[in-house]
């Protein structure tokens, strides 16, 4: 050996190069693959924008069934007025930030609405203050002839965040459907949320009018009535992250939704 | 790969000379990773309720251990010995967060089932061990060859078990790309008026264990070299 590589200098030398080598080549992948991923989680997000409205649709068809089922991409305020409106026919631009596909719920709900959460324990006014100047996504739907809306909802579970989407009927209070998921909540338990048994109990349910409490998600086996769910027997505290997150974010909709001019347009029976 | 190694090989011994390989049919059965070095265990017992998990994941365990031994091997003579450990992590996590990449971005539903397990790539013992046990004394193409014979040896082992637990555990074997499909007829199963029911044991993490164990047990009882001596 011509050297010796066990003198400090050089091993400081070898492990400073092996930082500069490593870190340049997975930044230079990241960058490279992340079009591509976002692509792949744009195709996600729409399967299950879809699955609200019990359109099954995978990776594949999904771009294609979001723009034959979706009339209308709409943001809203904290008051509830609409901000910008994308028909039918403009196709999902990632690189377009106005557009209500891009707003990211999971970043405002971590970076705002969850802290005020934690500290006023289902005081959904509190909430209601803090949002002010967020922009709130919304989906216009057509499907068998119902005009529906699809609101995305974001909460935490037990472990990690869960999301999903709720459609409600062109009465702004019948549930149409709801689908959910999770990051990483208990298989068999809190991650059974994702389920069809689950979901499916949503269908046909009403908001409350009104009360403080718009819908509830109620402790295993306890009774229910239109405006509860049974939750999931062993994943309780996954069941109440439910609860919050459906309960809070309905509340936040409730300017627009109780605004009527965004609602009769298909009320006539 | 094979350009810049035919190159070099008419130096000395072919390519894939006796010696060579053995390298690869070794950890097949005389020195397999899981029942004779009883390294990367943890990973089959989690990710072998499905078989398509199962072949992406040895898929995966492969290229990382071809990888980073071959890597680890071309900088043998240049690693400090005082830092050995942390730089052979470093290049085995720089690998698996691009396989991680790369398959988030290519094959996205399985990106999705692995979540934690990509990461756990890093800890399976197999990929550290055999850097350490092997790629820091040897050749870059030996080195290769070793992180693929181990490679294959946990392949095989994790789709043997991987097979047995879904067919008895979920009547069905899953292939990637091609979804679950049910290998057994619907009409064998109580549900349907038959006799038949699913048996959750198999789905249960202590059933991999055993049936590692059985391959163990059938394996010693035909080769009596590998039993030790008390």
């Amino acid at each position: 050996m011509a050297f010796d590589k066990n003198n400090t200098g050089y091993t400081l030398l070898f492990s400073t190069v092996m930082v500069v080598v490593v870190g340049a080549a997975l930044a230079f992948t990241a960058l490279a693959l992340k079009s591509q991923q976002d692509a792949n989680a744009a195709d996600k997000k729409m399967v299950e924008i879809l699955g609200a409205i019990g359109v099954k649709a995978d990776r594949s068809t999904a771009r294609a069934e979001f723009e034959q089922y979706i009339t209308e991409r709409v943001a809203i305020d904290a008051d509830g007025q609409v901000l910008s409106s994308y028909e039918k026919g403009r196709a999902v631009d990632p690189s377009d930030a106005e557009d209500p596909f891009n707003i990211d719920v999971m970043k405002d709900y971590r970076a705002t609405i969850k802290p005020v959460v934690k500290a006023n324990k289902g005081d959904v006014t509190a909430v209601q203050s803090a949002v002010k100047g967020l922009r709130f996504p919304l989906y216009r739907c057509a499907v068998e002839g119902k005009e529906l809306l699809i609101i995305p909802v974001v909460g935490s579970g037990l472990w990690g965040p869960i999301w999903g989407y709720v459609a409600l009927e062109s009465d702004g209070k019948t549930i149409y459907g709801a689908n959910f998921d999770h990051k990483s909540e208990t298989p068999g338990l809190g991650a059974e949320i994702k389920e069809g048994f689950f979901t499916s109990k949503f269908k046909g349910k009403e908001l409350a009018t009104g009360a403080p409490v718009l819908f509830s998600v109620v402790k295993g086996g306890a009774p229910t009535d239109t405006h509860s769910v049974d939750g999931i027997t062993g994943g309780t505290i996954t069941s109440k992250g439910v609860d919050e997150m459906v309960n809070r974010t309905l509340q936040l909709y409730q300017g627009y939704l109780s605004a009527s001019s965004n609602l009769s347009a298909s009320v006539q029976p | 790969m094979t350009t810049a190694s035919s190159v070099q090989a008419p130096a000395r011994e072919p390519l894939f000379s006796k010696k060579n390989r053995k390298l690869i049919s070794d950890p097949l059965n005389d020195s397999n990773p899981i029942t004779v070095q009883v390294l990367g265990i943890c990973s089959a017992l989690a990710i072998t309720v499905q078989v398509q998990q199962a072949v992406i994941m040895a898929l995966s365990v492969t290229v990382v251990t071809m990888g980073g031994n071959f890597v680890i091997s071309m900088l043998r003579n240049l690693i400090p010995d005082r830092i050995r450990i942390i730089v052979q992590l470093v290049v085995v996590a720089a690998l698996v967060i691009i396989v991680d990449q790369l398959l988030k971005a290519y094959q996205p539903d399985v990106s999705e089932k692995l979540s934690v397990f990509v990461g756990l790539i890093i800890t399976n013992c197999i990929i550290m061990g055999r850097i350490e046990a092997y790629a820091l004394g040897n050749k870059p193409w030996p080195s290769l060859l070793d992180g693929l014979g181990n490679g294959l040896g946990y392949t095989w082992i994790l789709l043997a078990v991987a097979t047995v637990r879904e067919l008895l555990g979920s009547g069905a074997i899953s292939f990637p790309g091609m979804g679950q499909i049910k290998l057994l007829p619907q009409e064998w199963f109580i549900a349907n008026g038959g006799v038949y029911e699913n048996n959750n044991l198999i789905i249960l993490p202590p059933m991999a264990l055993i049936l590692v164990g059985m391959i163990i047990w059938i394996q010693r009882s035909r080769n009596t070299s590998l039993i030790e001596e008390n």
